[in-house]
């Protein structure tokens, strides 16, 4: 049959296979369905033949697997969502990475936990369409009434005759139909449930534990070459003028090319060695010699940020983004005041999987083998980087050893298309060492916050005023390096400010697993700590007291409620958090332990990428300064259905263990406008022997829709642990890492 | 330089520098890409391979100086996945991005051949070699116990005959 228009952009078209079996397009736009919108029109390329979801004769089902997986589990939870309201056996289904194609599967992409809220529906809906057309087929080939019909394990049933069909039989008919409106076919009940909240392992398990190749350093294609890319060390630095006649002199080097950046994208020059192995073009790469024009940056350092940051915050702040009541007078009133300088580091991702791309360039079209959360952007800047149309770059998505929000920027994508034009013909795989992921990442802003708060008599926080100094130029931040007007506690307290100034920066910045909140969270909440030891109250109830408080409006600007409801408080749910707080301090005995001493329980909560999230952790602390995190209690709220209860608990606990490796030991410093770190031995991320012994997961099912899981867990375990530090040894640490204060792991 | 080498029970000669490590023998000359490069100075554990039945960081071994030693990766730990502790890490979902995940599994094996019953401690403390960016690091200690367990009531252990292809 041709594509029928469903509404403005759903379709679905059903095709019988020669020799039986059955494929299925199907275009949902998700944006449509969440009711976002997108601006209209149709999809401007027309459907292709080939199928989102495929069943054989002998009821195997084929499903596409749409988005890039970085470790997430999405490559195993959207397969799910799809196979429910097909209403077939998990042990039928087999899952396919699809390639980037933005007219089958519309939007493709890794990050702001986005994956669950703009796919729950949708997904579910290309499931429940093609299963009512099978059963309008079976309805239709058996000439009895659908509602007399049901379905299971891959098969329609008419139990008054006890017939049976497989959907694999059901093409021709099927074939023939007009599919149902996607509005109007039925979801299942939550108690229907087969596939959803159970525990459903990765689908590349068995690839990954016999080492087949899955990533995107493992591509090869015969004639492939390897290349490495040396930027300039201070970020922005250009190249002037290299030895590449010396380097090319060497055994198994092809090329040495001296680029001058993309027109589009990540600007970076730099000089391209290829050669017939990897290791021979990172070998010569040692006595490659280049004279860098390193530009403004080479002035830029850690130290000087610092410095300049205390500077600023001497000075009146450049931009006002919120202000209630009257800061001044409550301070003023107030029964006790705490004044307070926080500081973070630069971090970068490092995922284990150095960033890497193959690129082929001919007859005019690019191919590319790219780990990218942003596929979509990466054939852009690819396409304009070689002077293509966008049509011509074909992406192809292998597993990622990790993202963290280094893969949502594509340079080495555009690098790798850079080389891949100079050499047409020739496939070329760029890989970066580890030392240039060091170098040359796209870093979590550091920031700097000066607050003042009090409390009154009866041990309320009266007044809070925050100066935030941060990175950027005029009226914008840097990436990820901004804040939002409504960011807790803003609107919980009657007197509060919250101003910004910022310098200017040549590093990159970017995303990072859970940005802004993963730094904010720890500020936030060891103040709000600080206020209650000031007013000697509980933790606890302090926060449960600014949670009851009448909300004011959010009014303001700045960053809240960006990134589809990811960073920025403009989301908290008073009622939602509260509920998560005091199951936290339920489950974890909070206030009814008798501790010993040096050991000490810390408590926070933060709100982002949708979902709330209160924490409480259990140290202990020697008198070497060597802490324990000896057990951990999380309460969570993302909705009312645990799509995979296996990986939304090794996501939790993923998330927490990244946090404890960004609070003890992890920075990234700046001199000379080159980033200091090499490699791993001076970036030390935590280890097995550190890990908590316990990380117990409580989810309070709420009835909202269901939210993502790569990102809210982790920012509040960085102040919980800080907090609990304090109380275990009454040393408030105000600057991260800890490693910098004499803390260390035992 | 040509080098003749014993990998995964297979004679194999290649022509390469001889101070190529034996990571980037196995993985761009000898097409096995399971073992994985993460850092390149023995700091993360991911390019883990067995020389000799101990567990070695291929990125850190010059290719002159493997010889004819015994060298088993990923690839040979198992004809077909079955190793307990491939089955265990299946069940347990041990992965999330999977990209450390072949030199845990090496590095633990080499464990469990040393020490067939080992303690939390005694996993930590090899285990900790290891770098994983995801933190799956409770699911592979529990993974670590289960093998051992599955291997003891197996009978007297998962012998190197067993594991060879």
């Amino acid at each position: 049959m041709s594509p029928v228009a469903l509404d403005r952009r759903a379709f679905l078209r059903v095709t019988a296979l020669a020799g039986g079996g059955l494929m299925i397009a199907a275009y949902l736009d998700p944006a449509d369905l969440l009711g976002q919108g997108r601006g209209g029109g149709q999809p401007a390329a027309p459907l292709t033949p080939d199928a989102f979801i495929k069943i054989a004769p002998d009821g195997v089902v084929t499903i596409m697997a749409k988005n890039p997986e970085i470790g997430q589990g999405v490559k195993t939870m959207l397969p799910m969502l799809i196979a429910e309201e097909l209403d077939v056996d998990w042990k039928d289904v087999r899952v396919e990475q699809a390639d980037l194609d933005s007219t089958k599967y519309s939007g493709q992409s890794a990050g702001g936990s986005n994956a669950t809220p703009s796919n729950w529906e949708p997904m579910r809906r290309v499931g429940a369409m093609a299963r009512a057309t099978l059963v309008a087929a079976a309805a239709q080939t058996w000439s009895v009434p659908a509602a007399d019909l049901t379905t299971g394990s891959g098969q329609v049933r008419h139990a008054a005759s006890n017939r049976t069909i497989g959907y694999g039989q059901l093409g021709p008919a099927a074939a023939k139909l007009t599919p149902p409106d996607p509005s109007a076919v039925r979801l299942k009940d939550p108690k229907e449930f087969k596939i959803i909240g159970q525990p459903i392992a990765n689908v590349d398990n068995p690839a990954i534990v016999t080492g087949r190749p899955l990533y995107g350093i493992d591509f090869s294609m015969p004639g492939m070459l390897f290349a490495v890319y040396q930027r300039c060390p201070v970020h922005g630095g250009k190249p002037v003028s290299a030895n590449l006649d010396a380097i090319k002199a060497m055994p198994g080097i092809r090329h040495a090319l001296l680029l001058q950046g993309a027109p589009s994208g990540a600007p970076y020059g730099g000089v391209a060695i290829v050669a017939d192995n990897w290791w021979l073009a990172e070998n010569a790469r040692k006595q490659l010699q280049v004279t860098w024009d390193e530009g403004p940056g080479a002035a830029q350092s850690s130290e000087g940020f610092l410095a300049r940051a205390k500077e600023l915050a001497a000075q009146p702040a450049q931009r006002p983004l919120r202000s209630d009541g009257d800061v001044d007078a409550a301070l003023k009133a107030a029964a006790k005041t705490v004044e307070a300088e926080y500081a973070y580091p630069f971090l970068n991702h490092a995922p284990l999987e150095p960033p890497n791309c193959t690129a082929l360039f001919k007859d005019g079209k690019l191919e590319m083998w790219a780990g990218t959360q942003t596929p979509q952007g990466g054939r852009g800047q690819a396409a304009r980087t070689v002077g293509i149309p966008d049509t011509d770059v074909t992406i192809h998505l292998p597993r990622m050893g990790g993202g963290f929000g280094r893969r949502l920027q594509n340079d080495y994508v555009v690098e790798a298309a850079l080389i891949a034009k100079e050499i047409p013909g020739t496939p070329v795989q760029l890989r970066w060492s580890r030392e240039d992921d060091m170098h040359f990442g796209t870093y979590r802003p550091a920031g700097f916050h000066f607050l003042k708060g009090g409390v009154d008599a009866s041990g309320q926080i009266v007044a809070w005023r925050d100066l935030f100094v941060s990175f950027g130029s005029g009226n914008s931040f840097a990436s990820s390096a901004s804040i939002g007007a409504t960011e807790f506690p803003a609107r919980y307290i009657a007197n509060f400010t919250l101003e910004a100034s910022t310098m200017p920066l040549t590093v990159p910045t970017g995303a990072l697993r859970a940005p802004g909140s993963n730094a904010i969270a720890f500020v936030m909440q060891s103040f709000i700590d600080e206020l209650a030891h000031a007013a000697g109250r509980d933790p606890v109830q302090v926060r449960l007291d600014l949670l009851n408080a009448t909300p004011i409006e959010a009014a303001g600007g700045g960053r809240g409620g960006g990134r589809g409801g990811g960073g920025g408080g403009g989301g908290l749910d008073a009622e939602r958090m509260r509920g998560v707080l005091e199951l936290v301090a339920e489950k974890s005995g909070w206030g009814k332990r008798q501790l010993p001493k040096g050991t000490g329980m810390g408590v926070a909560f933060h709100f982002s990428h949708r979902g709330h999230f209160a924490e409480v952790a259990e140290v202990t602390v020697d008198a070497n300064k060597r802490v324990r995190v000896t057990r951990v209690w999380i309460a969570g709220d993302v909705g009312r259905q645990i799509i995979n209860p296996l990986n939304a608990e090794h996501q939790a606990e993923s998330s927490i263990i990244e946090g404890l490796s960004h609070l003890m030991a992890l920075e990234i410093t700046i001199a000379k406008g080159r980033v200091v770190q090499n490699n791993f031995g001076e970036y030390p991320f935590v280890r097995m022997r550190q890990v908590p012994p316990e990380i117990q997961i409580h989810w309070r099912l709420t009835d909202n829709n269901p939210t993502g899981l790569g990102e809210p867990v982790l920012p509040p375990i960085l102040p919980a642990v800080a907090n609990a530090i304090f109380a275990a040894t009454g040393v408030r640490v105000r600057s991260l890492p800890l490693s910098k204060h004499g803390f260390s792991w035992v | 330089m040509l080098v003749t080498l014993n990998v995964n029970g297979k004679s194999t000669t290649v022509d390469v520098p001889p101070d190529m490590p034996l990571l980037w023998v196995l993985r761009d000359v000898l097409n096995l890409r399971g073992t994985k490069y993460g850092c390149g100075v023995g700091q993360c554990g991911s390019c883990t391979v067995h020389m000799r039945g101990r567990a070695v960081r291929s990125c850190q071994i010059p290719i002159q100086k493997v010889g004819d030693a015994e060298v088993k990766t990923i690839e040979g730990l198992s004809p077909d996945g079955s190793h307990p502790l491939q089955r265990v890490w299946v069940e347990l979902d041990v992965p999330e991005c999977g990209y450390c995940q072949a030199g845990q599994i090496m590095s633990a094996a080499a464990l469990l051949t040393l020490n067939p019953q080992p303690t939390d401690s005694d996993i930590d403390s090899t285990m900790s070699a290891n770098l994983c960016r995801c933190g799956t690091y409770p699911r592979i200690r529990q993974a670590i116990h289960r093998a051992a367990k599955v291997m003891a009531s197996a009978g007297g252990g998962h012998s190197e005959e067993q594991e060879a292809s």
